[in-house]
């Protein structure tokens, strides 16, 4: 399962390439600052690679593989 | 469902989200530095109190002042004799020294080479990100030949500095290069360092989309990722001199010096010892 912490979010767009079956999308729903976060838009696809939590520089996504 | 980051233990949430640009690659090598951190804890090697991190001036620097570890900010180039005083004065401490490349190449390099020349056992971790990011991105002495920045609007006419040969001729027990585009080996380099004795340093290539980026049209973060993602090429066991920094051939990464000497302090309780019992009582 994949969640983002909204409120870190910077819409920096890594996770959203580094992802390989492109679960995740830039939203359309602004946080705080005004940043428009990521949002997982297919949790299905996800292969629990973890590379989301490891490419986001602002500690704002993690992966927790299994609970789904 | 948990609330929380798998790091926030080991962040000072309340200071979250960082000072960085959105895209800054320092997120990453602070967070693989702290995953690596959190490997030692666990398997025992490491104790918590005894880990404490140093930065000088510069937005690196500012990877100090995240973690809920013992921290200082300290003085332009100076982080690694600072950290060095307190490991004389604390042996038991696990200095991280973590700075820009302006930080230790540039303002701090004399330091940087003595620390190398008497492999004081400190971990410098340096993010470079081939600019001087935070005062406006001037050239700095690790920017590739040909590249343009604010101060050389017509091209760099400098050859770059190449940091692994610098601390692998004076000796490092432990030099290697990561990048921020390949997290999980990053990981593993900060992983092995943590736990060398003598000078261990890890280069991080990294991005600066705001300031770096601007000058060469990758304005946006997953631009300049992609482009630094291409030039970097991975070797497994790389020597010395395949270390190639360069924009047009690429940057090799992976572990250069993997050594086993005697570290500063070491030698330095070693002698301590031995005048001491010169002392006429």
């Amino acid at each position: 399962m994949i969640s983002v912490l909204t409120e870190r979010c910077k819409e920096c767009g890594m996770c959203v390439t580094v992802c390989p079956t492109k679960v995740l999308e830039i939203g359309s729903v602004r946080n705080r600052r005004g940043y428009r976060y990521a949002v997982p838009a297919h949790p299905e696809k996800c292969i629990g690679c973890r590379l989301c939590e490891y490419s986001c520089p602002d500690f704002a996504i993690f992966v927790e593989v299994g609970a789904r | 469902m948990a609330v929380g980051h798998p790091l926030d233990p080991y962040l000072r949430t309340d200071r979250l989200p960082t000072m960085w640009c959105p895209g800054c690659g320092l997120g990453v090598v602070l967070g693989t530095l702290l995953r690596a951190i959190d490997r030692r804890i666990r398997e025992g090697r490491l104790r918590r109190e005894n880990v404490a991190f140093v930065g000088g001036i510069g937005c690196s620097a500012r990877m100090t002042l995240y973690p809920l570890f013992d921290s200082a900010h300290v003085i332009h180039g100076r982080a690694i004799p600072f950290a060095l005083g307190v490991k004389i004065v604390k042996p038991k401490m696990k200095m991280i020294v973590v700075g820009g490349d302006g930080d230790i190449a540039a303002i701090g390099g004399n330091h940087i080479l003595h620390a190398l020349r008497r492999n004081a056992d400190l971990l410098v971790v340096m993010a470079n990100n081939m600019i001087y990011g935070m005062t406006g991105g001037q050239l700095a002495p690790t920017t590739p030949r040909g590249l343009y920045t604010t101060t050389t609007p017509y091209g760099n006419p400098e050859r770059e500095i190449n940091m692994v040969r610098l601390a692998a001729a004076l000796g490092a027990n432990y030099v290697a290069r990561g990048s921020t585009t390949h997290p999980q080996l990053l990981e593993q380099l900060f992983y092995k360092a943590l736990a060398k004795r003598g000078l261990a340093f890890v280069e991080v290539l990294s991005t600066c989309p705001e300031i770096f980026g601007r000058h060469i049209d990758f304005r946006s973060p997953v631009d300049l990722y992609l482009e630094l993602r291409k030039r970097i090429v991975v070797k497994a066991k790389p020597s010395v001199e395949e270390s190639d920094y360069n924009w047009e051939k690429g940057f090799v990464i992976g572990e250069f010096v993997d050594k086993d000497e005697p570290g500063y302090i070491e030698v330095y309780l070693d002698y301590l010892s031995k005048a001491l019992e010169k002392q006429p009582s």
